[in-house]
């Protein structure tokens, strides 16, 4: 018995320190924060350990948490999908870039519309989501919509009940077409609703949506397109109507200036375009400007470089919106110029 | 033969090292709660500066402009538990009464073990059993009948008037009710057996029919350990997160409707936390925690009082 258990012991002792042998190898990654890229950060991460063996560890806490954990220093990467403030970044010491685009797509459940039938534009999607306008038959709606037919349902409106980068994207594009939801309301992760119910998570409102009729929600376009939703038609700033799509995203993405947006703070909604999908906004990566360990931050950067070049196929096969080929050099233009070791020397060469 | 002396110490030795891990254990949990508690109250402290006493009757919650009150959870919380109680307790009150005293024999271990069954299932699995399956009927069903036959009423209709949604404080109430039956019930039939079976069957020969046994012999005997069961499922009630976060609709408005969305304290944490950005969003929703943790105190401390005054008056009495 007693030899044995010796014989468990060694064997155990042996396998830990193997591993811990093996982990020494190479220098593994951790990051922490948003949700919505966990997915495509996740795909990323295993075909990146097939080729080159550093794992990359990230955990889907939230955006308000990766910030807080970056600032504290307990990962070596921290990820937002509500870019910080240029001063924000300043004070902390952060460099911040965007990895995948995420569009936001109204969607409605309402007899008789099928998917991309109902068009709608910015101030009157504000005044339902304000609770102004309680009717589908609401004269404001049957104007943009000659020839379909609305019956007097209410409308139930549905939004996120947790903090999301989504219902930020979502309230910040309301805030720029509509001054009344700029006062009223205003933007942010979680904001304090006019109207309607709330849901956990896309997939919250994603059901709450399929499950009540005549109401009317918003979730990524991956959950729309997953759940076969019927997805609603915006007018974008230039006065077209566009459907939700890969190719409406990136035009929205390409109308960005992004060469003049310090620290990349810029949000995609709303951008001129004739394609431009108004409701889109970019997920973000925080680190550290001055990096007291080097070689993390490096591998760090070769893992985002590798999806950058490698990574469109894996983003696009869960539907994310991967980033313009100009957007990527400035990236790395970035890179070299912010993120510095201890003696002030560029970590990306 | 001679007490041998040094066994006797030993033993002694064992027994005082045996006290003082029972006494470290109990010590270390009101530790615990003590540190629980402390941690509340510093994580709320900026939220109690910031808002005061009025943080409990402000309805509004405003994440943008960092404006934070909790009067709709607060309210939120305690309406459905009400609710659920008002539902539980007569159903609970049946399922024990078949079980210990109408119910062939042959039924009573499985409807028993059914019941038991029903305790065991995880909350979340309620949770979307009544949001997939339950509120789309209850929308279908339920709720228009309620609109036609009930909120037309006088004084109670405009608790029952609304969307049919399917989702609100009443179904959150029905699912909770249903959540706590089993542990009203488990307890109400473990008491309820235990009633001496020579004082129902003098009562049965006096002529007493069955409800009356229940009421005038089961239900004094057995009175604690009854209200001791619904303050089990009342507890539960007022923490359950997951099932209820499914179904309220989490939505921070105060509507008059019991079929209109709302929130209760439980779900609101567990919906906001992850992503609440800033100190005052966070520390106001860490004194939300504070106050569930003190409605729970009290409603257990009003069900301590009651118990033993009931103690107390029965010696007198008989």
């Amino acid at each position: 018995m007693n030899s044995k258990l010796k014989q468990v012991l060694i064997a155990i002792t042996a396998a830990s320190s193997f591993a811990y042998a093996g982990a020494s190898f190479a220098t593994d990654i951790t990051g922490a924060g948003a949700t919505f890229p966990y997915p495509v950060y996740a795909k990323w991460a295993e075909a990146y350990k097939a080729q080159s063996g550093t794992s990359m560890n990230y955990q889907s806490i939230g955006s308000g948490g990766g910030i807080k954990q970056i600032i504290a220093k307990t990962v070596d990467f921290g990820a937002s999908d509500m870019p910080l403030k240029p001063e924000l970044l300043e004070k902390d010491g952060l460099i911040q870039f965007p990895t995948v685009i995420g569009g936001v797509v109204p969607v409605v459940n309402i007899e008789g519309v099928a998917n991309g039938k109902l068009h709608l534009d910015g101030a009157v999607l504000a005044d339902i989501y304000l609770g102004k306008i309680t009717k589908w038959n609401d004269p404001a709606i049957v104007a943009l919509n000659k020839g379909v037919k609305l019956s007097d349902d209410i409308i139930t409106v549905v939004h996120r009940s947790d903090g999301s980068g989504t219902s930020f994207i979502f309230t910040n594009y309301l805030s720029k077409v509509s001054p009344e939801w700029k006062t009223a309301v205003g933007e942010g992760t979680a904001v304090s609703w006019k109207a309607g119910t709330g849901g956990k998570g896309n997939e919250g409102v994603a059901s709450y949506v399929q499950r009540i009729k005549g109401s009317i929600g918003y979730v990524e376009y991956a959950y729309a397109l997953q759940n076969k939703m019927v997805a609603v038609q915006m007018k974008n700033h230039d006065g077209q109507y566009v459907q939700p799509s890969i190719e409406s995203f990136q035009g929205a993405a390409a109308g960005a200036d992004w060469k003049h947006a310090p620290g990349f703070y810029e949000i995609l909604t709303n951008e001129a375009g004739k394609t431009s999908w108004p409701i889109s906004g970019a997920t973000f990566i925080l680190m550290h400007k001055s990096q007291d360990k080097p070689e993390s931050a490096e591998a760090v950067l070769k893992f985002f470089d590798w999806a950058y070049t490698n990574g469109d196929k894996l983003a696009a096969e869960l539907d994310y919106i991967t980033l313009p080929a100009s957007v990527k050099g400035l990236i790395h233009d970035a890179w070299k110029a912010q993120i510095k070791d201890a003696s002030g020397k560029a970590i990306w060469k | 033969m001679p007490l041998h002396n040094a066994r006797l110490q030993r033993q002694t030795l064992y027994d005082t090292i045996f006290r003082n891990l029972t006494r470290v254990a109990a010590f270390g949990v009101l530790a615990l709660l003590a540190a629980i508690l402390g941690s509340l109250v510093m994580g709320s402290m900026p939220a109690i500066h910031a808002f005061g006493f009025g943080f409990l009757t402000n309805p509004e919650w405003d994440p943008v402009n960092d404006h934070f009150g909790a009067l709709v959870p607060i309210v939120g919380t305690i309406v459905t538990s009400v609710i659920a109680l008002i539902i539980a307790i007569p159903v609970s009150f049946g399922i024990a009464l078949f079980l210990t005293e109408l119910s062939p024999r042959v039924l009573r271990r499985p409807l028993g073990v059914a019941i038991e069954l029903l305790a065991g299932i995880p909350s979340i699995i309620y949770g979307m059993w009544g949001l997939f399956i339950f509120a789309p009927l209850f929308a279908d069903n339920v709720e228009p009948w309620l609109n036609q036959h009930i909120g037309t009423l006088p004084y109670i209709g405009p608790f029952f008037s609304g969307p049919p949604m399917g989702i609100g404080i009443m179904t959150a109430s029905i699912i909770l009710a249903i959540m706590v039956i089993p542990f009203i019930s488990s307890v109400m039939r473990d008491v309820f057996e235990v009633v001496p079976t020579m004082i129902k069957e003098s009562a049965y020969g006096l002529g007493s029919t069955t409800w009356e046994v229940m009421l005038s012999i089961v239900l004094p005997y057995t009175k604690v350990g009854v209200a001791g069961g619904i303050m089990l499922g009342l507890g539960r009630a007022l923490g359950e997160t997951m099932a209820v976060t499914f179904v309220i609709g989490n939505s921070h408005e105060l509507g008059k409707s019991l079929l209109n969305p709302g929130n209760s304290i439980s779900s609101a944490l567990a919906n906001e936390f992850t992503e609440a950005v800033g100190d005052l969003y966070t520390s106001s929703l860490i004194e939300l925690g504070l106050i569930l943790f003190f409605i729970t105190f009290v409603v257990l401390s009003i069900a301590r009082y009651m118990l033993h005054k009931l103690g107390q008056r029965e010696g007198k009495v008989s």
